[in-house]
């Protein structure tokens, strides 16, 4: 089959998926499979737009929380003021803002620079929201009471991976996509060749961030109260790198193949060894990494071609 | 008529002066030699033309374009394109990949299936038209070369800047260097020549400019500039002039 059409078939496949996911709460009654798939699909999209940006560009970034934090704080604080729609509109818009802003104060960053910056960035906002909560409206903490049930929260969820999806599909075949690409090889001959390396790295950036600041918005209503601590929680930048890691960055479907299994060992762990959370999933992270740096589907893939100019790619980070 | 005009050009990192008041001109049309010992400063001139570095202060005019001040990728969308001295592929994708990248932001760019058709024609004009599927990182050194002329090339450039290109080449690989060389200016391509093979300067250059400390040393036909006292000095020292 050509290339060509092997995309075609993909697409029609995951449409097709991603209809029958759709459908599923009609069939599903138990409530812990809804809540469960949630996480999934929360993580799917999460992943999915991290990896529109880190993984061609090979800039790894623990923003992720910030940006998800950011679209929950919106909707705690406008969700009684607008209609839900509009909400969530702000919250795009806040997005996009955000990361235009960071983008273009960062991205001349290279290597751990960058990576240092966007962790300090998650604090900072986490630090700023708190300040502001205890000077300014003195009270911590805001309750969300929203009338969307959870079958609604999974449906938001599934359009947002399927546009996430279908953005990361339509960039691979733009010249916006090979820019990336050469980006990621070599910026410096990049800029040589003529591309705005800076612009074609802001915008997809800001794409990748207001992807997350939907997701945190679309999950707010989930928690009935919010504070800094919940929504800008740190452990959800690491688990969204680690689960795009093990998916594989280099394929738009990979981070799904990651986030599947990831959610579920952490979904168990979390449940079985509360306590020891931190250090199991720093030992998934190693274990990850030393056993599959390029990912499972790339080394899936590398399985089954027929081994000819074997290459090494080297690790992301 | 000329194409580029540098006047006064400066650049020093710290206390030293790498390009130290730099001018020169270069006819549409022509290949010129920037020659000079190690250290001279002509990477630096290249980095200085092509927007890799920023330059403290002087003038580059690319026809009637102002290029100090511009970033690269502006340069090169004016038709300044270059290879570096330490070659410099895309070693995750294909050789016809590389060379698409050099077509798709150029000024009138090329992309999907026009630009493949395009990019094989290039391979073969350089003799990498068997390697199109290749993964450029797994080429040898010479193929890697070859690649980065090509992928050069795809920019449609008004200028082409090859900074050491026939390098490391064996005889014979030096001639086809050469001879392709020649069917580029044959096409009516501007070249400056940064290279440290003589055979070469003589074969390609019509004229030459020796920068020695970063500021120009001579300048003039080729044959003339080489036997002059002070370029021989420069490069061997004074008892050999």
């Amino acid at each position: 089959m050509k290339p060509a059409n092997l995309a075609s078939a993909g697409f029609v496949l995951v449409s097709l998926t991603l209809l029958v996911v759709a459908a599923l709460p009609f069939f599903v009654q138990s409530d812990y499979f809804i809540a469960y798939t949630i996480n999934v699909l929360q993580y799917g999209v999460l992943a999915t737009a991290w990896t529109l940006f880190s993984g061609p560009t090979r800039y790894i970034s623990l923003a992720t929380t910030a940006f998800f934090g950011i679209g929950a704080y919106t909707v705690a604080v406008l969700s009684e003021a607008l209609p839900w729609a509009a909400v969530l509109g702000v919250a795009g818009v806040i997005g996009v803002v955000l990361a235009l802003i960071v983008g273009l104060s960062t991205l001349r960053l290279s290597g751990v620079h960058f990576v240092i910056f966007t962790f300090g960035l998650a604090e900072l906002i986490r630090q700023l929201v708190t300040w502001y909560e205890v000077n300014i409206t003195r009270v911590i903490g805001r309750y969300i009471f929203l009338d969307i049930t959870q079958r609604q929260i999974y449906w938001q969820l599934l359009v947002l991976l399927a546009l996430a999806l279908f953005t990361g599909w339509l960039i691979k075949r733009s010249r916006l996509g090979l820019a990336l690409r050469v980006i990621g090889e070599d910026e410096l001959v990049a800029r040589h060749l003529g591309i705005n390396t800076t612009r074609a790295k802001v915008m997809l950036f800001v794409i990748s961030s207001t992807f997350m600041t939907l997701v945190g918005a679309v999950m707010a209503p989930r928690w009935t109260y919010i504070d800094p601590t919940i929504v800008f929680n740190p452990i959800v930048s690491f688990q969204v790198l680690i689960m795009s890691l093990l998916g594989g960055v280099g394929h738009l479907l990979g981070p799904l193949a990651g986030v599947i299994p990831l959610t579920a060992l952490f979904e168990v762990l979390s449940a079985r060894f509360p306590n020891h959370f931190s250090i199991l999933l720093g030992t998934a992270f190693l274990v990850i990494v030393y056993l599959v740096p390029n990912g499972v589907v790339e080394a899936l893939c590398k399985w089954l071609r027929p081994r000819r100019g074997e290459k090494k790619l080297e690790a992301p980070v | 008529m000329t194409l580029l005009k540098v006047q006064n050009l400066r650049k020093s990192f710290g206390g030293l002066r790498a390009v130290d008041g730099l001018s020169f001109q270069v006819a549409q049309g022509e290949v010129m030699g920037l020659l000079g010992p190690n250290g001279s400063g002509k990477t630096t001139a290249m980095n200085l033309i092509s927007g890799a570095l920023r330059a403290d202060s002087g003038s580059v005019l690319l026809g009637a374009d102002q290029l100090v001040g511009l970033p690269s990728y502006k340069i090169t969308r004016l038709g300044v394109a270059r290879t570096f001295q330490l070659v410099r592929v895309l070693g995750g994708m294909t050789c016809s990949e590389n060379v698409q990248a050099g077509m798709a932001f150029r000024r009138d760019h090329s992309f999907g299936q026009a630009a493949q058709k395009e990019a094989l024609q290039l391979l073969e004009l350089v003799g990498l038209r068997h390697l199109a599927d290749t993964p450029a990182g797994d080429m040898t050194y010479i193929d890697q070369k070859r690649l980065e002329l090509a992928r050069a090339l795809a920019l449609k450039p008004r200028l082409l800047l090859l900074d050491e290109w026939l390098a490391g080449l064996n005889p014979t690989e030096l001639q086809v260097g050469i001879e392709l060389i020649r069917s580029l200016r044959a096409s009516g391509l501007t070249i400056i020549l940064v290279e440290h093979v003589m055979d070469a300067v003589r074969a390609l250059c019509d004229r030459c400019v020796v920068m020695l400390a970063g500021a120009k040393l001579a300048e003039g036909p080729t044959e003339q500039v080489l036997s002059q006292q002070d370029v021989i000095s420069a490069y061997l020292g004074v008892p050999y002039a």
